[in-house]
This record gives C-alpha cells, structure tokens and sequence, in this order.
C-alpha cells in the first residue's frame, strides 16, 4: 500500500501505522505537530515502511490546507492508493458541555474536516483506478447516550458519512472502511473508568488492517462491540435515559 | 509486601508534572521487590511501556537509539529477523530498556560480557528540576554510573543508546550436562567460561547430603546459519496458569517431588553418559522459560514468593553457596527454580549488583515471617562472604544489612543528593533501604 496517513503519531493511529510498516508499506504522515511527525517517521522507517517516510502539515479544523496536503502525499508516494484518518479530538461531556469553542472544535475536525478530506480523497482516488479510504468512527456514534452524545454525535455524522461515501464511490472501485472501535486503552482514553470488554490498541489496529485489506464496510474492534452496540441500539428510550454512563 | 496501586499514568510522550511531587518511574513492573512500588499511596507513578519509539536505527553498526518503554520483547520481534540481539538479557523479555539500565540487568553471558550498562553509549534523563540532559560514559560519566543500577532514583530516564549485537539466527546450540553436586556445578561453570557465551546451573536445592547443588548445567551460543533447519524458530504461544494455585502444591514433599523429576528428566538419567546432551533449541526456550507460561507466580498460590538472589565473590565462592544452600534445604524452602551462575567483573557502577564470584537465584514460597526471617539469615551469610543481593529481585532486606553489602552506597548517594536533593524521585524500596521519608 501507499498511504496517507493523518494520525500516525499516538495511539490507535501509532499502531496502525506500526503494523504498515512492518509490512514494508510506503507512508506519507499529515498532522498538526511537526516534530512528532518526524520522529514518528523515523520510529516507522525503522520498524520496515519504505524509506524515507515523509510528513506534511495538515490541520483537520482548517479545510485550506486539505488541497495541497493531497498534493504533497500525492508527489511525495506517487500518488497514493490509501488515505487512512485515525487522527480526532476526544472530550468529557462536562467539558464539552461548558466549553463551547471546545465543542465547536471537536465536532469540526471529527466531522467537517474528516468528512470534507475523505471526499476529496475518494474523488481523487476514483479519478485513477480505485483505492481504500479508512477512518476510524466509533462506537459511541452507534447510539447517543446522555453522558457522551457530544462526542457520539461527531462520530455519528462520521459513521453516516462513510456509509455513504462507501456506497456512492462502490463502482469506482473506492473501498471506504469504517473503523469502530470500543473503549480502547489508550492514552486519550486515560483516567476514564475502565469498562468490561475494553481493548488495546494494536488489537484494534490489526483488526483495521484485516478490514482495509479485505474492503470490508464497518469494522467493530474488538469485535465484541458488534454485539454490545446491536443490543444497545435496541433498548427503548427510557432506559437509555437512565443510562449514567 | 505493600500492595500500593499509587497514580499511575501511562503517557506517550515522558515528561515530568510541574511542581515537586513524588515521582516513581516504572517499566512493565516485572521487578519481584517493592522496586517499582511507590513510596506511597498518592505518589505518581510514570509507566513508562507507552513511551516506545525507535529515535535511530543504524543497520550498519546496530546502533539504536529508542525511548526507554521500548522492550526487549520488542526488539528481538523487530531486529532479530534481521539479525540483531540484545547484547545482554535478563530471564524475561518483558522488559523494558529503561529498566535494563535502571536495574543494570545481567544474563548468562555475564561472565564475558558483564551487564547491561556496559553496552550503553547514551542516557537521556529527566532530572528532579525538570532540565533535560543527556549522559553516558563519556559525558556527566558520574551521572551516568549512579543511573546504571540505580533503579530510577536519579531521574527518569527517557531514551537510551545502545549496541545490539549481530547474529546469524535465532537458534541456540546448547548443551546439557548432569552434575552431581556443587563442586562439579562450579568446575563445569569454570570449564564452560572460555568456549561458552551463555552459561547458567540449575539446582535442585531440596537435594541434601552428598547430593548439594546437584542439578543441570546448560550452555549456549548462538547457532549459525549452517547448522539450522530454514527459517527461524517460530515463536510459541504462551500459556496461562488461570487459577492461583492450591497452597498443598508448595508443601516440601510436592516440592521435592517435583524438582526430583525434573532432575531425573534432565540429567539424572543421562548421568552416566560420556558427552553432554547436545541439541538446538529456539532463543526463547533458552533465554525465556518462564515467559512462555503467562502469570507463571500464580503456581506460587495466593501468598505469592520472595524471590532471593545473590552473589558471592569467588573466593568465598564455594562455601558460602554450600551454608546457604544447607539453610534453604533445613528450613525446608525451596522453589520449582534456583539458577546458579558465575559470574565476570564488576562494572564500574556504584550500585551494579554483579561482581567476579557466583550467583544463586530462587524463588522462596512466602509462608509468613519465617521466610522474611530466612531471607535475614540469608542476608548475614552473603556478608560474612562479602558478598550482595539484587535489588531488582529484593523486597525485604533491612537497610543496615544493604549498607554493609554496598561499600560505595555512599558515593552512589551524593550523587543522586546532587541531582535531587528532595528525593523526587522515590519507592517504597528506597524508603526501606536509603531512609527516603513516606510521609513528605
């Protein structure tokens, strides 16, 4: 593969990444911090990716630069045939709720700008022959609970739409693979209460590259959640209410 | 032995909190003692293992430079595929490169390698001011030495430097041998030293008598790529041990039972053979037993074990290994395991734990005071020999006794009062055995 990849440097993305690279796949890393982006390379080249890995800027809230960061993955892989958006934004309700810039945020780079990018990265994608487009949602856009629809809802708009995007570029051999994964023990997830069935991220991580490969729509990791969320999207309304967390 | 959770975060990036609270670094917390126990209940606790990215691979010389949650585990999956070896390994690869340096860990080839601290070129470190500095032999050398061995109490170490060693596959050419008693464990330990890299004794240490130190010597080397079947060895699952096992499993009689029959499977009924069992077998069963059984410390029941190791300098070497073996065989203690190893040269830091003699190594099923008790006795006997124990491995040794075994604790402490005058950094093991406060 050849991808693009926003998000390589923490987490889920980190592994990710880890397990491209392992396979001697060609990245092109896009992300806000510059320094981490290198040392991720480095940390990838190492590990097996096809040297050099380059990076690029790319900002998900600032859909200006989204353009020319395809152009530099694009002349930096020749032309890439993955583009892969582990990157996002996680917030509490509580500081979601009496933060709105905070809010405004994190509903514009989890939705709007992972949207906006998938697009243009479908299109162009489509333009030559095909290709994956992977993004990681999660499971809490699967059903709005009181105590994280704020964040579920940002996920939700993203499931919807790579449902969508899925369906619409079928034809023209662009794959579009939906990433859920449930509570994951990683960094962002840190000092949250630990609920059963919680993941790691490199299982995650391997599960998402089994799904790119095989172009599968939706993938649950770990795949328990498929389970989990069906029997939550089928509780009534009361006791979603009830439902503390 | 304090069960004490603490605050533990597990960051990707190390970095020290603002402010002067307590500090314990911690790698996959595989140390048996209270080392990586914090000091106390509110203290942070820095779980290094998130904190994992290679820096610098030089494939040339096989120069790595990586975070300090990098762990061997991880660099044998990486590197040894394409022919690179940690240049020193402890019986377990859940270890991270932090607490390799940290505890300046040793394996069975320290008899002509030395330990871990001697194959690294550069420490990276958080001191207790916050300040960044980098160190190594030839740089702050001072620094450097007190944070070999001196289990994270200088500062937090961020990223290491180091060496791997080339080889040709991850094969081990062994050879097994049965010993009859210690005089022969030691003499075929001193025969091995020249022609062997890797050389350790097991010793079924409930054999009384004339029957001391009877056990299996193992040696190994690397295999080259002639003498092994294609492709390398492939990794095996590990098992679980799901229940902690039952208390009647650690009685004497059980326990003599079965360290009989491992002797007999071992060696026993090979003892009349001329020539040593030779065979080739994968780095992990050579290097790494009991990593292939997950929670393997539950088959030490829900009381759980002391672990117990020691060195004696060589010239006490014999009889002090015999006095404690005759104690642990009296009281009637011993364990599935007690390894036995000689050892090369010290290091040259202050707190290193390996020094030219013999080790012995074993696990000492907690059955209350009386083992804390034993481990003193224990204690007295590695004095009397000038002899130390390894505080990776320690949870109760009392602080006068680390003193007396430790002739530059004191040049070891100055230092790390240098670089951190309040004890930031700080462990339930440093309050017992360096008077470090639990209550500030």
């Amino acid at each position: 593969m050849k991808a693009a990849f926003v998000g390589a440097t923490r987490g889920m993305g980190k592994a990710l990444a880890r397990r491209m690279a392992e396979r001697a796949d060609a990245l092109f890393l896009l992300g806000r911090d510059a320094a981490a982006l290198t040392v991720a390379a480095r940390d990838l080249e190492a590990r097996g990716a096809r040297a050099p890995v380059r990076v690029g800027p790319l900002d998900l809230a600032d859909s200006t630069g989204f353009l020319a960061a395809l152009d530099a993955a694009d002349a930096a892989l020749g032309r890439f045939d993955t583009f892969v958006v582990t990157g996002g934004l996680f917030g509490e309700q509580g500081e979601l709720a009496s933060d709105p810039a905070r809010l405004e945020r994190l509903l514009h780079a989890n939705f709007t700008g992972t949207a906006l990018l998938c697009q243009l990265a479908a299109a162009r994608l489509a333009g030559r022959g095909g290709g994956v487009v992977c993004a990681f949602s999660s499971v809490a856009g699967d059903r709005a609970r009181p105590a994280n629809y704020l964040y579920g809802a940002s996920k939700a708009g993203l499931s919807a739409f790579l449902d969508g995007l899925g369906l619409a570029y079928a034809d023209r051999d662009v794959r579009v693979v939906c990433v859920k994964p449930g509570f994951v023990r990683t960094e962002m997830t840190a000092g949250l209460p630990v609920p059963p069935f919680a993941g790691e991220a490199d299982a995650v991580a391997a599960r998402a590259l089994r799904a790119m490969d095989a172009g599968r729509p939706v993938v649950y990791a770990p795949p328990i959640w498929r389970l989990i969320m069906a029997l939550i999207r089928a509780l009534p309304r009361p006791v979603m209410r009830r439902m503390k967390s | 032995m304090p069960v004490r959770p603490g605050r533990v975060a597990r960051p990707e990036r190390l970095r020290l909190p603002p402010g002067e609270g307590i500090v314990l670094p911690r790698g996959l917390g595989r140390a048996y003692g209270d080392a990586a126990v914090p000091a106390r209940e509110d203290a942070l606790v820095l779980a290094t293992p998130r904190a994992d990215r290679i820096l610098d691979w030089d494939p040339v010389s096989g120069r790595l430079t990586a975070e300090a949650g990098l762990s061997l585990a991880e660099i044998l999956r990486l590197f040894l595929p394409r022919g690179w070896f940690p240049p020193v390994t402890p019986g377990t690869k859940f270890v991270t490169l932090g607490g390799c340096v940290a505890c300046d860990v040793h394996g069975k080839n320290h008899h002509c390698d030395g330990s871990f601290g001697g194959f690294v070129e550069r420490l990276g470190l958080l001191t207790a001011d916050g300040k960044e500095i980098a160190c190594g032999p030839d740089l702050d050398r001072e620094l450097f030495l007190a944070t070999v061995g001196g289990m994270g109490l200088t500062g937090l170490i961020t990223e290491v430097t180091l060496r791997l060693r080339p080889v040709e596959t991850g094969w081990i050419a062994m050879e097994t041998e049965g010993v009859a008693n210690l005089e022969q464990m030691a003499a075929a330990l001193e025969a091995s030293r020249e022609a062997w890299p890797y050389t350790v004794g097991w010793i079924d240490c409930l054999a009384a008598g004339a029957g001391l130190g009877r056990g299996v010597l193992m040696r190994g080397r690397h295999a080259t790529r002639a003498e092994v079947p294609a492709g390398d060895p492939r990794p095996r699952r590990a098992l679980g041990v799901p229940l902690d096992a039952p208390e009647w499993l650690l009685s004497p009689p059980a326990m003599r039972a079965f360290n009989g029959l491992y002797y007999w499977m071992k060696a026993g009924r090979r003892r009349g053979a001329a020539e040593p069992h030779q065979s080739l077998v994968s780095y992990e069963s050579f290097f790494y037993p009991l990593d292939m059984i997950t929670d393997w410390n539950r088959l030490y029941g829900r009381r759980g074990f002391l672990q117990f190791q020691c060195v004696v300098p060589r010239a006490a070497g014999l009889a002090a290994m015999r006095e404690l073996l005759e104690r642990i065989a009296r009281a009637g203690a011993a364990s599935f395991l007690a390894v036995i190893k000689d050892c090369g040269p010290a290091g040259p830091a202050p707190l290193s734990f390996p020094m030219e003699g013999v080790t012995l190594g074993l696990d000492l099923p907690y059955r209350g005071p009386a083992t804390v008790t034993l481990v003193h006795e224990l204690n007295a006997v590695v004095i009397a020999a000038g002899g130390r124990i390894y505080l990776a491995k320690d949870a109760v040794t009392r602080a006068e006794d680390f003193a007396h075994m430790m002739p530059r604790l004191p040049e070891w402490r100055a230092v790390r009062d240098r670089w951190d005058p309040a004890h930031r950094f700080r462990s339930a093991q440093s309050v017992r055995l360096f008077g470090d406060r639990a209550d500030t």
